[in-house]
């Protein structure tokens, strides 16, 4: 590749990951799909983790984020749980995200529970990439 | 800032988290490791590197996946390295190998990163050398390097691998196909992999047949053909057998030459490119070489006489 003066800011890393029993992952296809138009480096899980397999895989794969995708409604059961083993990974500056169709209700003690955003249904792709890029930790 | 001779002196302990943070230091270039490699390469074991290339769909990430686990059985650590396409267009990347992995994402003994190509062609990433230094020095033993989907000509892999293994399918065509030049000439091993599909027999029949045949300036072995059904992992013992027979019986010093013939060339080819492009003629040597007042292996040559 060419080595202009950005060469060495290297794509940030996202895991796309599917915790829970969620039976399809379109949504989380489509995302992993426009970040990648996006220039994002995207590491894709498949269906079915547990939040133990999603944080061993953020672990090995070092990233900068993990986005969650959930539909199945046990957001509140398995997102905290994931925030806890990542953090207990030692990954304290690893932006963790998550959308799909969580009530509004439960999005001030997910907040709280250390997920930094919610992106629900409408959401653009443009603006995810837009909020990882900003709030992303970039290494020095 | 990251302590890069902390993290190599940890990654040797077999933590994850450190060698996960050096194998980013390694895909990002960070200019503080070059002084650290030889502390690096030195911190090795020998681990026995084994490429596994193939046509895209053929079921290489599946047959890693169960390759770990025959591994495991047999109380090794396996680390992988799964290279997935960089887009030419925004450098972004979808990663998806790990999919067919997940089982063992828990087991503390097994170690998988993927890469992004990164623009580099012949289906590795520029560092898949190094980050396979780091896994060994981290304990794991074997490291599976799964390319990207190979064509026919993305042979790279049988440069850094000791033993690279190419995955074929039944139904990949008919004979003139298994003595076209390419990816199947690298193979030290071949699986005919999904051998529950109809053909799978005659495939590895007719590979057999072209394979026995290698003669004139050919100085290796046919490769040894093995039938695996991924999804079963009917045959993936003596896939994993067969692959540890190469290196104990195979293993000519003059292809590891080879390989280290090339790496060094590349290594070569870099440095030379990056001290050039520090040098002040650099500008001007573009310049005369977009307005073809001046062709590339003149200039070339001009800028390492400097």
């Amino acid at each position: 590749m060419s080595q202009t003066d950005d060469a060495r800011s290297t794509p940030i890393r996202v895991l796309i990951a599917k915790p829970g029993l969620d039976g399809h992952d379109r949504g989380a296809k489509v995302l992993a799909r426009g970040l990648r138009d996006e220039g994002f480096e995207v590491i894709y899980t498949g269906l079915r983790q547990t939040p133990e397999m999603i944080a061993d895989a953020a672990e090995q794969e070092d990233v900068d984020v993990v986005g969650m995708s959930i539909l199945s409604g046990a957001h509140m059961a398995l997102l905290p749980r994931v925030v806890e083993l990542v953090r207990g990974r030692g990954m304290d500056d690893v932006l963790i995200a998550a959308g799909g169709i969580i009530p509004d209700a439960d999005v001030g003690t997910l907040k709280e529970a250390g997920i930094a955003e919610i992106f629900g249904p409408g959401t653009s792709i443009g603006q995810i990439a837009r909020y990882f890029r900003e709030h992303a930790r970039r290494r020095s | 800032m990251t302590d890069l001779a902390a993290l190599i002196e940890a990654a040797q302990t077999g933590e994850r988290r450190p060698l996960a943070r050096l194998l980013t230091a390694i895909e990002g270039g960070d200019p503080e490791l070059r002084p650290l490699l030889p502390r690096l390469f030195a911190a090795g074991h020998g681990a026995h590197l084994v490429g596994i290339t193939g046509p895209p769909g053929s079921g290489k990430s599946t047959l890693v996946n169960a390759l770990i686990g025959e591994w495991r059985r047999r109380g090794r650590r396996v680390g992988v390295l799964a290279v997935d396409p960089s887009s030419p267009y925004t450098g972004g990347a979808i990663m998806g190998d790990r999919v067919r992995m997940m089982e063992h994402a828990a087991d503390r003994d097994v170690f998988m990163r993927s890469m992004a190509s990164r623009g580099e062609l012949g289906g590795l990433a520029a560092t898949t050398w190094t980050a396979a230094a780091a896994l060994d020095a981290g304990g794991f033993d074997p490291i599976l390097i799964e390319t990207v989907g190979a064509g026919q000509s993305e042979v790279e892999i049988a440069r850094l691998a000791e033993t690279t293994v190419v995955v074929e399918v039944p139904e990949m065509g008919d004979e003139v196909q298994a003595i076209k030049a390419g990816l199947l000439e690298v193979a030290d091993v071949i699986a005919v992999n999904k051998a529950d599909r109809p053909g799978a027999q005659q495939a590895a029949r007719q590979l057999r047949a072209m394979m026995s045949t290698a003669g004139g300036r050919v100085r290796r072995q046919p490769p040894k053909i093995i039938m695996t059904s991924a999804l079963s992992a009917d045959g993936v013992p003596a896939l994993a057998d067969e692959i540890e027979a190469h290196r104990r019986d195979g293993q000519a010093p003059e292809q590891a030459r080879e390989r280290a013939r090339h790496q060094i060339r590349r290594a070569l080819g870099e440095a030379a490119a990056r001290r050039a492009e520090q040098g002040p003629a650099w500008q001007a040597t573009v310049d005369a070489v977009a307005s073809r007042d001046l062709d590339p292996a003149t200039a070339a040559d001009r800028l390492l006489d400097r």
